[in-house]
């Protein structure tokens, strides 16, 4: 279980997150949304030990402040928002890096994994040679190769994603949130950083809703993307809803007040 | 499926080509360092030697002093200078996450020459013990000194939140070489007759200096600075990442980053303490072999070792003869060859200098 207690985080002067708390457990998929600015990021960076904080984290039996680098590798991987490098490494370069950092040692794995993420085929290619999207999929392959399987002896294995679907297609951000849901599925645990609410909404088990630093909802989606809620956090009108079809949970942004509302918006 | 998905397009590792690399670089140094030996002013023949001690004759008082005490030493010099700023320019250049890195061109150099001459001409002015204890290794660490200081001040004002901005890092490179060249002016301005001319031989850069005195210490300190740079292949690999998230792969990054600025200071130190200023080795050979060998500092690390002493070790040859019986400074050679890769490289990836 990850478990973060009473987490302050200041950038020089400027407390940026004040004393939040949230649990997550394997097996769930939990997407911190929030608007721009509110600490979502920051609140990542905590949790993966990137920024100094005050207050308490531990993943499992593991406090992730004191913990050796390789210990923590071993338990979790991290996808960054973006990964420029200056060396021409090829794909599959990329993705070995990641088996290297965990403790896989079957070195096809990083074939698979290019295939797991859509790039079959692309593991010669040139990694600055790819386009934005491409690049934070192979990415995505590295950090699954660093936990290939979600659970190991018994200890749950768990994947940090900060914003892992800003610059992919549709498409791609299903295939992407499909493979987190897949990875929590079989007993491992996500945590992700989201912009886009409705993606939240199909694929996440719990949502943390931020606001200035604060946790302003925190359980499923259904019980912290409520109209009132949504709209306060963002500062605008936004009119939550379910589909027709399943039930899932779904946001309207033609609802803001400064926009021209959609004939088929207001129908649904 | 996956077996027909990597048929239809045959699956290249790099890994291969980097380890046989290791062989064909090998024995390429093995040929130049013979070559080495052979070539010189004094037209004394490797060959003419080699046969008589095989067929059990004594060598001429001549052929011994030209091949031993000549040949020899520049010989090993070559290969531990070569060597060492070949492998220094590959550390920097992962440490820094861009392949514009060289210890040249960030004022690393400058740094240790700033050392070197503060020892030619302040030196006399130490308390007796510190001189007769460090005795002829005062030089070197004080080069060190000068390397380790440029690197630190370097890598502070570059590097912010574990991000190194390349815009930075070149400008802080620019000042820190031109506020030690104006130190070392000052120095130099103060210097008398006999220390200006020391000063002048070693600043031309040379391997002209080579004696076994010398490499007594400046061989083992560069050995074990390489060998040591040399474990730092999957940290730099993990740092290419940044630093973030080559700690959440496992890598021990402020180990790496310490290990990796003491390898460099002490290498490139001790090479500009036996051989003055010799530019651009470290940033063609790293570069030349990513091309060919790719990035993976595993095998790039060794594989720039063996080329920079090949490399430094024909460009001394061509040095020697080229006009002969006047030998050529190598610096003005390595710059003839490195500078236009440099320009070669910012072309290419214009982008680089905007990251």
């Amino acid at each position: 279980m990850l478990n973060a207690k009473d987490i302050s985080v200041s950038y020089g002067p400027k407390q940026v997150l004040h004393g939040l708390s949230l649990t997550a457990e394997p097996g769930t998929l939990t997407a911190i949304v929030g608007p721009n600015g509110s600490g979502k990021t920051t609140l990542m960076r905590a949790l993966t030990g990137d920024v100094d904080f005050s207050g308490r984290i531990t993943l499992g039996d593991t406090d992730i402040a004191t913990a050796k680098p390789y210990d923590l590798a071993a338990q979790r991987a991290v996808l960054p928002q973006a990964t420029p490098l200056a060396f021409p490494f090829q794909a599959v370069e990329v993705v070995r890096l990641g088996l290297r950092g965990g403790i896989e040692t079957n070195d096809r794995l990083a074939l698979t994994a290019l295939s797991r993420v859509g790039l079959d085929g692309y593991a010669n290619r040139f990694y600055q040679e790819l386009s934005g999207g491409e690049q934070q999929r192979v990415q995505l392959a590295r950090v699954l190769c660093q936990v290939w399987r979600p659970v190991v002896s018994g200890v749950p294995r768990w994947l940090f994603l900060d914003e892992p679907v800003s610059s992919l297609d549709i498409g791609h951000q299903l295939t992407v949130m499909q493979i987190a849901r897949d990875f929590a599925r079989a007993g491992g645990g996500v945590v992700a950083v989201m912009h886009d609410l409705n993606l939240s909404a199909m694929f996440a088990h719990q949502i943390v809703l931020m606001q200035s630093g604060r946790i302003i909802g925190h359980g499923t989606p259904a019980e912290v993307l409520t109209d009132a809620q949504v709209s306060r956090a963002y500062g605008c009108d936004i009119r939550t809803s379910t589909a027709p079809q399943d039930g899932g949970w779904f946001m309207l942004p033609q609802s803001a007040d400064n926009m021209e509302p959609m004939p088929a918006a207001q129908s649904a | 499926m996956m077996a027909s998905d990597t048929a239809a397009l045959p699956f290249v590792d790099r890994r291969t080509t980097a380890r046989r690399a290791h062989l064909w670089l090998g024995l390429l140094l093995v040929l130049v360092s013979l070559a080495s030996l052979a070539v010189g002013a004094s037209g004394t023949s490797l060959w003419g030697a080699l046969l008589k001690l095989a067929q059990g004759e004594a060598l001429t008082l001549t052929e011994r002093v030209v091949l031993w005490d000549i040949r020899a030493p520049r010989l090993v010099m070559g290969i531990c200078v070569g060597g060492a700023l070949a492998v220094s320019g590959a550390v920097m250049q992962g440490l820094f996450r861009n392949p514009l890195a060289d210890p040249g061109i960030l004022g690393v150099t400058t740094g240790a020459s700033l050392g070197a001459i503060s020892i030619i001409v302040l030196g006399a002015a130490l308390p007796a013990v510190v001189q007769t204890t460090l005795g002829a290794g005062l030089l070197p660490v004080a080069a060190f000194l000068g390397a380790w200081w440029s690197m630190l001040l370097l890598y502070r004002v570059s590097t912010r939140a574990g991000r190194t901005s390349i815009a930075t890092m070149l400008l802080a490179g620019i000042a820190l070489s031109a506020l030690f060249a104006a130190f070392s002016g000052v120095l130099i301005f103060l210097a008398d007759d006999m220390q200006l001319r020391e000063l002048t031989f070693w600043s031309l850069g040379s391997l002209a200096g080579a004696s076994w005195v010398k490499l007594s210490i400046a061989a083992p300190v560069i050995l074990v600075s390489v060998a040591l740079a040399c474990t730092l292949g999957r940290g730099l690999n993990g740092l290419a990442l940044g630093e973030a998230a080559a700690h959440h792969m496992g890598i021990p990054v402020e180990r790496t980053k310490t290990i990796a600025i003491l390898a460099v200071s002490a290498a490139t130190g001790t090479a500009v303490a036996i051989s003055g200023g010799i530019g651009f080795i470290g940033i063609v050979v790293p570069h030349l072999l990513r091309l060919a060998t790719g990035p993976d500092h595993r095998g790039l690390l060794v594989n720039a070792g063996l080329l920079g002493a090949s490399l430094l070790l024909v460009a001394d040859m061509i040095a020697r003869v080229a006009v002969a019986p006047a030998e050529l400074p190598i610096g003005i050679l390595t710059a003839l060859l490195g500078s236009p890769v440099f320009l070669w490289i910012l072309l290419r990836k214009r982008g680089l200098v905007d990251m």
